[in-house]
């Protein structure tokens, strides 16, 4: 056994190791705290958010060693060991000479007016540079099928796929 | 959720008897379905089997075919180069499910054995035979827009919900499981039961065994396929009714034809007197309206989802169609040719 919380029914915790934006932590978390619970709750990284806490709107998205997940429906000690990168991250990822902080899907969404409430934005930032890293939409139809985990309530879904269009053409993915 | 111990084996063999030495524990793969219903209350276990660490996550090449690891996650699978070129059925019917981070995080495994999206099983405050057993079925009567038309019963009427399955029941894979006595596999037309009377089984995986990989038979279907879903909304909806369709033609003559159903039954439903009908005949309209016929004649409404019949009736039409004239559905172009 890699793992074992123990005896049963002990309100155990156990310790895990998560890179959180580039910062290694040592974490005690109960076994059913999850993902997004930790980040918001006890991380106060509270960019990234909760909307239906049931995998049906990608609110919560986050990116796990690159791939973009839904962070309400895994539990933090299943993440053992991995990077963990929220919407606070994402301006580290895109940092480069000469430009400002920014990641460039961040100034995108800005430049096309990609949000509107702003509650989804961390969410299809996240996911869009999943979306990225993952390299198999191309094409527009493409882009809004693999954005279709993100739902956003105030439609800037045309705006969304603009912008990610954009930094896609620029290859500035990370 | 409910307080529960935690566990993550290293090996199958650990896991199998992490859970057969505790009726309580439930392995967790992808989380996807197993959290979703913790938070509900409708699982409760008293123990998390980890079982993401064990080395069940590779495909590989096996007598002619490909062994898919049960912890392969369905993104990994739909962009397989293998499964592209050999089942592309197979990767069109992924990723005409969930959404691309619930693929990035389903395990094969779990696919195959999430539970039904029936809202009277996730809602415990009213009767559900498949939730608690002799309590009745709320469906019946009920809210049944996205129930069975076929091999329903009096005590359930729930449809299972994969996407992913329905191609492999078309293309005839074999689950191979572990358990305490043992290894086994079962053939993918055995792995999912109809509810009867004893509709809390969903499949016929034995207490205590474990899935450890899908096999995918030599014989694929790669010019004349394709996987039609009809929903509620163009994406990230479960299917009101889907067909996998595959067939092998020798000219306009359908040598072999393969057809699966989702959204209509409790399990992927198939019909061998159908597939039979089609073979030797001539790829037309009214051959897949005659198998289409055959099939739904034993169709059953319930109170509001009688339209179902007519939609599958012309969703197997339209799915043969494209099939034969290897224009499979686009899964990103929406529009259904
Ligand atoms: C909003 C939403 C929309 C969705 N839409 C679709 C859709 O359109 N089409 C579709 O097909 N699916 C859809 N899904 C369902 C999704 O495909 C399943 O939740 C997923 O495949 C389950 O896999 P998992 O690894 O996350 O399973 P888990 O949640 O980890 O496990 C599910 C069950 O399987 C058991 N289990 C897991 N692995 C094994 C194993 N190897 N051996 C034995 N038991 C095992 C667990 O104990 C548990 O009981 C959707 C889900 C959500 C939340
Ligand atoms: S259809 Fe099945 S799952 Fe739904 S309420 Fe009836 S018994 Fe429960
Ligand atoms: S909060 Fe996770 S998908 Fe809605
Ligand atoms: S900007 Fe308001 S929900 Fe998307």
């Amino acid at each position: 056994m890699l793992i074992d919380s123990g005896s049963p029914g002990a309100v155990g915790t156990i310790g895990i190791t998560l890179t959180i934006n580039g910062e290694r932590r040592e974490l005690q978390v109960a076994p059913w705290t999850t993902l997004l619970d930790l980040l918001r709750e006890r991380l106060d990284l509270t960019g990234t958010k909760k909307g239906c806490d049931h995998g049906q709107c990608g609110a919560c998205t986050v990116l796990v060693n690159g791939t973009r997940i839904n962070s309400c429906l895994t539990l933090a000690v299943m993440k053992d060991g991995a990077e963990i990168t929220t919407v606070e991250g994402l301006a580290g990822l895109g940092q480069r000479e000469g430009k400002n902080s920014l990641h460039p899907i961040q100034e995108a969404f800005v430049e096309h007016d990609a949000f509107q409430c702003g509650y989804c934005t961390p969410g299809q930032l996240c996911s869009s540079v999943g979306l990225m890293n993952e390299g198999h939409a191309k094409t527009r139809d493409e882009i809004r099928e693999a954005m279709s985990g993100n739902i956003c309530r105030c439609g800037a879904y045309t705006n969304i796929v603009d912008a990610i269009e954009e930094v896609m053409h620029q290859g500035d993915a990370r | 959720m409910n307080r529960f111990d935690y566990v993550r084996p290293g090996t199958v063999a650990e896991a199998v008897q992490a859970l057969g030495a505790d009726p309580a524990a439930r392995f967790i793969a992808g989380g996807t379905n197993l959290i979703d219903l913790m938070k509900y209350d409708v699982e409760k276990p008293g123990k998390l089997i980890d079982i993401t660490r064990l080395p069940l996550g590779e495909i590989e090449e096996s007598d002619g075919g490909l062994r898919i690891g049960a912890l392969v996650t369905n993104a990994a699978l739909a962009y397989d180069a293998r499964i592209k070129e050999r089942y592309p059925l197979l990767s069109s019917a992924i990723l005409a499910g969930a959404s691309a981070q619930l693929r990035n995080a389903a395990s094969t495994g779990g696919n195959l054995l999430q539970r039904t999206r029936c809202y009277y099983f996730y809602d415990t405050a009213t009767p559900c035979n498949k939730r608690e057993p002799g309590t009745g079925c709320s469906a019946i009567g009920g809210v049944n827009r996205i129930h069975a038309i076929l091999g329903a019963s009096d005590q359930c009427i729930a449809t299972h919900p994969s996407d992913m399955c329905v191609a492999l029941a078309a293309l005839e894979a074999t689950v191979q499981v572990s358990g305490p006595q043992g290894d086994r596999a079962i053939p993918f037309a055995e792995f999912h039961r109809l509810p009867g009377d004893e509709p809390s089984r969903d499949t016929n995986l034995a207490p205590g065994e474990i899935i450890v990989a899908i096999d995918l038979p030599a014989q694929t279907f790669t010019t004349h396929y394709t996987y039609l879903k009809l929903r509620d909304r163009l994406s990230y909806a479960f299917a009101l009714v889907s067909v996998a369709a595959a067939l092998e033609l020798d000219g306009q003559t359908i040598r072999t034809a393969r057809l699966a159903l989702g959204g209509v039954a409790h399990k992927p439903w198939r019909n061998g007197e159908a597939e039979a009908l089609l073979q030797g005949q001539t790829a037309t309209r009214k051959t897949f309206e005659a198998a289409a016929d055959l099939i739904l004649r034993e169709a059953k409404p319930q109170s509001t989802n009688g339209f179902k019949i007519e939609l599958a009736r012309r969703a197997i039409v339209r799915g043969l169609e494209q099939a034969a004239a290897g224009t499979p559905q686009s899964q990103s172009d929406k529009r259904i040719q």
